[in-house]
């Protein structure tokens, strides 16, 4: 998959290595970089997945980085029904109507 | 070409921050631990009449006060003969980016807009982006929001990455990083590569901006059931909402309601620790921010924290992730409303109170937040199972325990609360000036000091000095 000129993508950027982490972390933190994940509009004229590519963010910064994701997509989303929360609202009901016990 | 490095960044932070706040915190100043913290409000800050003017403007505030009558009803039904508080809910939903956080962010964009700022930054992975991007987007200014977002296999938390939507969906560029108190020093490159705005969380602007909601439930309450509310249960996490409402209240004249303060207990999980990140299923309002804050609110990203909790708090109370999940159904299925996370908090905490204060009193609980993807139970207990947690019903209190197990109530009589002690909190405060200030010895002046920054007497003061090897000194 190529990305064009003007398309919509992420761009991912190593800001500190592990050693260059000169704040105070916990050992887990201390072991891995900070990383960086931002998009915008492609300004290369085509780029692949791992490409040091530019873009332009939503207000016009330019900033490079390695090519990610292509019309990157919100992944997060509703979930699944939970099993332990879908009778409470059946069961609150029961005690304000009167059965105290339920 | 600047030095980007950590430490050369961190050396710039005062310059940076100067000109990207233009507050000069010198003149309220007066040694390494005693400011003036009423003048910096006056002479910083905007009085209260002109912080509602200005979110007329852009269509904050003015939220309804709801009486959560089902609920009041179930609580009535279980409580002990003659207990039963009634609960009224403010429906900070309402505001133009779905939180509280709009009224926050409201007076900071005026500001930076007023003084030719061409944009504005705020580091939060929390509704607060939201509401700098919709405010920037109201007055025309350009935003970034910085969040601290994935761990470092880049899996996010589904709550921040909603958010990061939401900033989008205003046209603000979102800058997401992997976890680390580094996001502070991001940001800071960022105000120095760009020369906007410093929208922070922490300054007097921002807590002015929130002074509305305090003085809105006076008037409201008083309206409704002709007095002030009992206690007003406010979720705690910067210390940001706390202070601000309860400022408010007190400037309606509201002095004798009870501020109590609720957190989700996440003790045992560092904050800071990129295995502990997606371990937690509520990414504020809970122990991780509202301990620290609380004992040393200077930890923040301006020189001195405009909120400070400690000065208002009367008590602190934590919940379980359980009790709050449950109660975020209980709002859905009873009163009919789906609200996010953060007032849920306290609600759960209000719901327990409510059980044991006399059926007469009043209490508010003073916000509720949008929700939808990634926010919902449903999502964030998805994610909770996928990461490999218990999730079961039970006692929420015995068996809780953060980072691993997650237990939903099998009735409402089991909603209840850990009571933190002041004092403990305000020993840990003393504790923390101590150690960040590398200071044993104290004159009375910052006795004094330290005797108003967490509302109690300068005896306590002094006896917390003393158990913690320090001394009082002669000025």
């Amino acid at each position: 998959m190529k990305a064009k000129k003007g398309d919509w993508v992420q761009i991912e950027k190593l800001l500190l290595k592990p050693e260059e982490r000169t704040a105070p972390l916990p050992e887990d933190t201390k072991k891995v970089p900070l990383k960086m994940r931002v998009k915008g509009f492609l300004q290369n004229e085509d780029a692949n997945i791992g490409d040091e590519v530019e873009i332009l963010t939503l207000i016009g910064r330019r900033v490079t980085g390695t090519l990610v994701a292509i019309n990157p997509k919100y992944e997060h989303d509703f979930g699944e029904p939970v099993p332990e929360l879908l009778t409470i609202g059946i069961e609150l009901r029961k005690i304000l109507e009167g059965d105290n016990d339920a | 070409m600047r030095d980007l490095s950590y430490d050369a960044v961190m050396s710039r932070k005062n310059e940076i921050m100067k000109k990207a706040v233009g507050i000069d915190y010198e003149k309220f100043i007066s040694s390494e631990i005693i400011f003036d913290y009423e003048r910096m409000m006056q002479e910083v800050g905007y009085s209260l009449d002109k912080v509602r003017e200005i979110q007329s403007e852009t269509g904050v505030g003015n939220t309804p006060l709801v009486e959560l009558k089902q609920i009041n009803r179930l609580i009535k039904k279980i409580a002990p003969k003659g207990k039963g508080a009634r609960i009224f809910i403010k429906d900070e939903a309402t505001n133009p980016s779905g939180s509280y956080k709009d009224r926050r962010a409201s007076v900071s964009v005026y500001h930076a807009q007023k003084h030719g700022y061409k944009g504005v930054i705020a580091a939060t992975s929390g509704n607060y982006g939201a509401a700098v991007a919709s405010q920037a987007a109201k007055r025309g200014l350009k935003c970034i929001i910085t969040q601290e977002c994935y761990d470092n296999r880049w899996v996010g938390q589904p709550e921040i990455l909603e958010k990061a939507r939401s900033c989008e969906a205003y046209g603000a560029e979102v800058v997401q990083l992997t976890v680390g108190p580094e996001l502070f020093y991001y940001t800071l490159v960022l105000l120095e590569e760009t020369g906007f705005f410093n929208a922070s969380l922490y300054t007097p602007y921002a807590i002015a901006g929130v002074e509305s909601l305090g003085y809105e439930i006076a008037e409201q309450t008083m309206q409704m059931v002709g007095k002030y509310p009992d206690a007003v249960v406010i979720t705690h996490a910067g210390g940001g909402i706390l202070t601000g409402t309860a400022r408010g209240l007190k400037k309606a004249g509201a002095s004798e309601t009870k501020i109590i303060a609720a957190s989700v207990n996440l003790r045992g999980l560092h904050m800071a620790s990129d295995n502990d990140f997606n371990k937690k299923y509520f990414t504020t309002g809970h122990t991780g921010f509202g301990i620290p804050f609380a004992t040393f609110p200077d930890r923040s990203d301006v020189p001195k924290n405009a909120a400070r909790a400690l000065r208002y708090m009367d008590r602190y109370l934590l919940v379980t992730q359980g009790e709050v999940f449950y109660i975020t159904e209980m709002l859905a299925q009873l009163e009919g409303m789906q609200r996010g996370p953060a007032g849920n908090t306290s609600l759960a905490a209000a719901f327990a109170l409510a059980l044991e204060m006399d059926d007469d009193k009043v209490i508010v609980v003073n916000e509720t937040e949008y929700t939808g993807a990634g926010k919902l139970p449903s999502a964030q207990l998805t994610f909770a199972r996928k990461m490999g947690m218990e999730i079961k019903r039970g006692d929420p209190i015995k068996e809780d325990l953060p980072g691993k197990r997650i237990v939903i109530p099998e009735h409402p009589s089991q909603i209840g609360y850990i009571e933190f002690d002041m004092d403990e909190v305000r020993k840990s405060y003393v504790k923390e000036v101590i150690k960040r200030y590398n200071k044993k010895e104290f004159n009375k002046q910052e006795i004094e000091f330290m005797a108003q920054d967490t509302n109690t007497t300068t005896e306590k003061i002094v006896k917390f000095v003393k158990e913690l090897g320090g001394e009082v000194i002669e000025a």
